[in-house]
């Protein structure tokens, strides 16, 4: 657990030198939040599609379930306006709570599939919701990082300048 | 060159956020930068409410029901409390693009517009979208440099883009969106239903008075000042009256169609020529329901985050972009994943500022690195 975790902060630390491709909203049911399921190009060889897809509509299944509109949120509404609002103080929306659960499962996809191939993901919530960027990594990262586990074997060996020097070793 | 001190200091996010907003209770409060039509709501409701507890309730408690009072002071407390979180609570603010972001939409468009020469202005920036098997267009904010979201709209007086922007209200002193709509909703409901007790009642407290010594020696016992008051607080009520329980059934009819002010105004979807509402749910209960019972998703803005940079206390060479400097600062959020070099960028007056620039700089200055997560420094060139 401990290089994945690593890694992952390697990533983060390093996120601006890196390449971004951004997951855009998908308006096509209306304000609610959605995200493309549509593959970037960029990411063809990085990872499989599949992959990519599951993660997209298992998010968007979750936004879909913190705006959803029935009994149980009609029943927080009305109870908190009875309170005047200051219910809030003491609980959390439902919202809150489903946001609480994406950030874990974004947290775990990243762990478990996308810092593995040198990706990661950051949760739209940072952005305002009308974009979700995909961080690319470095190649030179990766294989900092994956020295002893290179199985990927990407080719990254182009770009072995040290132009980026910041990320790496700290 | 330009000598470095290095010294820490805990900045936190609204400091830097762009936008005309005033921040209050250290990033806790968001309000709109003129204050000064909110001031004279708070001294109408609280004047006038005060009076009335001192003066008229004293009376009609005892002569009619205690309840009156209570009544009128679970009202006030209501309206209040709702004005104070309309006004106090970030209406459902957009963040700007952070510089690759925007630098990533101006290439989708330009790949689908072609470069404009320099010196014209590009043609508004349009995207279509379906929505419920209807066409609507997305427009592109310059100041923001996103493609709005539908229903959002740019405030011009705070500067932001705002999601489902109803309108900005002077009275609240804040923008009136998404999160906040609900709230002014109930604000002006109660407050109409005050104004119509506050403004019952002293006519009773008149008639009851009268009946018992007849009109002309109520207006003679009572001391002068009363009456004045009581007059006084009959005439603000008058006015409020027409105005606020106006602007309520107004909004009555938006909720029930599920519109906002902005659309209304703008004739959306009304018209032979246009397309009906596509949020609307048909339903006026459904409407009703999503509008004031529905969910509520949290502010984006994470006003109270923590922002650390090295502040230097040297002039800056790089103070030639003028007030929109970009400046690298590294962003520690609670407990997220936070890029490192997440850059707010102000409004930078040259759309074509390089962020390509940004990566060479952070080489040059490899030595100010200290912390593995915390990566700062001010552009120097």
């Amino acid at each position: 657990l401990c290089p994945q975790v690593h890694s992952l902060q390697e990533l983060r630390r390093s996120a601006s030198l890196a390449t971004k491709v951004f997951v855009q909203r998908d308006y096509s049911d209306g304000t609610t939040c959605q995200f493309q399921t549509k593959f970037p190009p960029e990411l063809e060889s990085r990872i499989e599609r599949q992959l990519f897809e599951e993660t997209v509509k298992t998010l968007n299944g979750f936004y879909a379930e913190a705006e959803k509109i029935g009994g149980s949120s009609y029943l927080e509404g009305c109870l908190a306006c009875a309170t005047a609002y200051f219910i809030f103080l003491c609980m959390e929306t439902h919202y809150e709570k489903v946001l609480k659960k994406i950030s874990k499962y974004i947290q775990d996809q990243n762990e478990k599939i996308y810092a593995p191939r040198g990706l990661l993901l950051t949760d739209p919530l940072e952005r305002g919701w009308h974009i979700s960027p995909m961080i690319l990594s470095r190649a030179q990262i990766e294989i900092s990082i994956y020295e002893d586990r290179c199985s990927s074997g990407s080719s990254s060996s182009g770009s072995s300048s040290s132009s980026s020097g910041g990320g790496g070793g700290g | 060159m330009s000598v470095m001190v290095a010294r820490k200091k805990v900045v936190r996010k609204w400091e830097k956020l762009p936008g005309r907003n005033t921040f209050c209770c250290d990033g806790r409060i968001m309000m709109a930068r003129q204050k000064g039509i909110f001031y004279l709501t708070l001294f109408l409701i609280l004047g006038t409410c005060a009076l009335f507890f001192a003066f008229e309730c004293r009376y009609l408690a005892v002569q009619l029901s205690p309840a009156i009072p209570v009544f009128a002071a679970v009202l006030f407390l209501f309206a209040m409390a709702t004005l104070l979180r309309t006004s106090f609570s970030d209406p459902g603010v957009i963040p700007r693009a952070l510089p690759d972001e925007a630098a990533f939409i101006e290439m989708e468009i330009e790949a689908t517009n072609g470069t404009v020469p320099q010196g014209q202005r590009p043609p508004p920036r349009i995207k279509n979208f379906q929505i419920n098997n209807q066409i609507v267009k997305l427009k592109y904010c310059y100041t923001c440099k996103i493609f709005r979201p539908p229903r959002a709209s740019h405030c011009s007086i705070c500067d932001n883009c705002v999601e489902r922007f109803d309108h900005h209200c002077p009275w609240v002193g804040n923008c009136v969106g998404k999160r906040n709509y609900r709230y002014f909703y109930l604000f002006i409901l109660s407050l109409s239903l005050l104004t119509i007790y506050i403004f019952t009642f002293n006519i009773v407290y008149v008639a009851l008075k009268s009946l018992k010594i007849g009109f002309l020696n109520t207006l003679k016992e009572t001391p002068g000042s009363l009456t004045v008051l009581t007059v006084l607080e009959v005439l603000i009520c008058f006015f409020t009256l027409w105005s606020v329980v106006g602007l309520t059934g107004f909004h009555t009819f938006l909720v029930a169609l599920n519109q906002t002010t902005n659309e209304d105004i703008k004739g959306s979807w009304t018209g032979k020529n246009r397309v009906q509402n596509p949020y609307s749910h048909g339903n006026i209960v459904k409407n009703c329901c999503e509008v004031l019972c529905g969910p509520l998703p949290p502010s984006v803005l994470d006003r109270r985050g923590i922002l650390q940079q090295e502040e230097s206390t040297a002039q800056e060479g790089s103070c030639s972009r003028g007030p929109g400097t970009q400046e690298p600062l590294a962003t520690q959020g609670p407990g997220q994943a936070q890029e490192a070099h997440s850059v707010l960028s102000l409004q930078v007056p040259a759309p074509s500022v390089s962020n390509t620039e940004m990566p060479e700089e952070k080489q040059r200055t490899p030595g100010e690195l200290p912390v593995p997560s915390l990566d700062a420094g001010r552009a120097e060139h």
